[in-house]
């Protein structure tokens, strides 16, 4: 028998609202199922399970407030499965990292790039539950939260969002529908999974203690990215919009490659040492609309391929966005990658997420005068940004590592 | 599909893309990255939901006509 505790999902959780379990004693568990939603000031995660075994016991109620590290669920070996050991759930992040052969979620399968690519083929190795399991219908945060109000069961709703996921607005309709187009119409700004206020108060904990604590260093390189745009340019062509490939899935392999190189900007500074992350998982920060940002992890992007890379992210964005983030993708990203996009500024300067070592951040790309062979030419280019914890690197290894980063983005066959 | 066919669609992808957004107060000629704060990922996530509702090939290189939604309405009833 062992425990499954409430997971850390940032350094600065001290306790987490059960929403939701999916779960009940009997149940069937396989590594990567989720059991429960969770509700933090981040907004409502996915809590997966590391081990298989049959649910013997739930201890914690749906509503109740669980503080991290307290026991959420009692689990037995099941009958087939081979006995393992104590259970290693992320009570705290060290442990999530310390356990990560556990905790990672194996790569897309190559057939989840065929037929329509769509994200949710990634979702899907969440596996089934048994009968009455709901955990494959998606439902945001938001959805859930305007269905109970409305006492309507968002499972049985047939999903408009992104991969079918059922949102505020499906809710909304099958209201309407139910009393009739006299029903007061819901307000136009519905709320998302995060609580803005308590997100601005995560945001401010995290990136005051780094600033407190983290004495950072701060190095850039331009990037001439006219290889890497060619030869996505004509990836791209040959492609259905849901095959195609954005620059950030170059940024995002590149960076995990010269990480492998610089391996000292890929890990933890905990208890006045540097530990090396387990893997390159690499937490890749999505704004939301609604104000704030989170950053949850790709795990193992140095072994993703590109195709890869762009489903798992997807994924990864419209679940942050929509709710339904895991709690193994809050524990152990050993790294941050920030890209502002096309219609960002030139180049950010991050703070570090703790207790990260190393951030880097990617500026819009933009076409501007470069030399090369004596001549000026127009060519697209963007600025990539290190901040990095000078108690755990030097200078001279940021400056390695923007090094590869820039000598990969100029293989992009090689990525 | 008809010009306001397509505009219906187009806000009712926007809507599940930009939830917290209300597409219906864009002007035609607005850009929609712009006005509801679409980033590269959302952009993509909005052709492949015309591709995938309209069937009609859209090429990366057409994506720039794509940015209002005036454009969108032209583009998809050619």
């Amino acid at each position: 028998m062992s425990d499954f505790l409430m997971p850390s999902l940032g350094a600065d959780m001290e306790r987490g609202k059960l929403v939701e379990w999916l779960v009940k004693p009997g149940s069937k568990v396989r590594k990567g199922d989720v059991i429960a939603i969770v509700e933090t000031h981040k907004g409502a995660f996915e809590v997966d399970i590391f081990q298989e075994g049959v649910i013997a016991d739930l201890c914690a109620v749906e509503g109740q407030e669980v503080p991290v590290g307290a026991v959420l669920a009692r689990l037995a070996p099941s009958d087939k499965a081979p006995a393992l050991g104590t259970l290693r759930a992320p009570a705290n992040p060290v442990a999530a990292e310390k356990a990560p052969e556990v905790a990672l979620a194996a790569p897309p399968s190559p057939e989840a790039l065929s037929a329509s690519g769509k994200p949710a083929k990634v979702a899907q190795k969440v596996s089934p539950m048994g009968p009455g399991s709901r955990a494959h219908a998606k439902v945001t945060p938001a959805a859930r939260r305007r269905a109970a109000e409305l006492g309507i069961d968002p499972y049985t709703l047939k999903g408009t969002g992104i991969d079918d996921s059922v949102t505020f607005a499906d809710v909304e309709r099958a209201s309407a529908s139910h009393v009739g187009p006299e029903a007061p119409a819901g307000p136009t700004r519905p709320g998302r999974g995060f609580d803005p206020l308590q997100m601005r108060q995560a945001i401010a904990a995290a990136m005051s203690r780094s600033k407190r604590e983290i004495p950072h260093y701060y190095l850039t390189t331009t990037i001439d990215m006219g290889p890497s745009l060619s030869w996505l340019e004509t990836f791209n062509t040959e492609r259905l919009p849901d095959q195609r490939l954005l620059p950030a899935t170059l940024f995002l392999k590149a960076t995990a490659l010269a990480l492998r190189e610089v391996p000292q900007l890929n890990g933890f500074w905990e208890n006045g040492r540097f530990r090396p992350g387990s893997g390159i998982h690499i937490g890749w920060a999505v704004s939301l609309r609604g104000g704030g940002l989170i950053a949850p992890a790709v795990h193992d992007v140095d072994t993703m391929t590109l195709p890869e890379l762009m489903i798992a992210l997807r994924d990864l964005v419209a679940r942050a966005r929509g709710g339904g983030l895991r709690s193994s993708e809050m524990t152990n990203p050993s790294f941050t990658v920030t890209s502002l996009g096309e219609r960002g500024a030139d180049c950010v300067i991050g703070v570090i997420y703790p207790p990260q070592v190393a951030t880097l951040g990617f500026g819009r790309i933009s076409v501007r005068p470069w030399v090369t062979g004596g001549k000026v030419t127009a060519r697209p280019i963007v600025v990539s940004s290190l901040s990095a914890d000078h108690r755990a690197s030097d200078g001279h290894a940021g400056g390695l590592f923007l090094a590869a980063v820039d000598r990969l983005l100029q293989e992009p066959l090689k990525l | 599909m008809t010009k306001a066919e397509i505009r219906q669609l187009a806000l009712d992808i926007l809507s599940s893309i930009a939830p917290e957004t209300d597409p219906s107060a864009l002007a035609g000629h607005e850009d929609i990255r712009e006005a509801l704060d679409i980033d590269s990922m959302d952009f993509l996530n909005f052709v492949i939901a015309l591709h995938q509702r309209t069937e009609i090939e859209i090429p990366e290189a057409d994506y720039p006509k794509l940015f209002t939604l005036n454009g969108v309405a032209a583009y998809l009833s050619q």
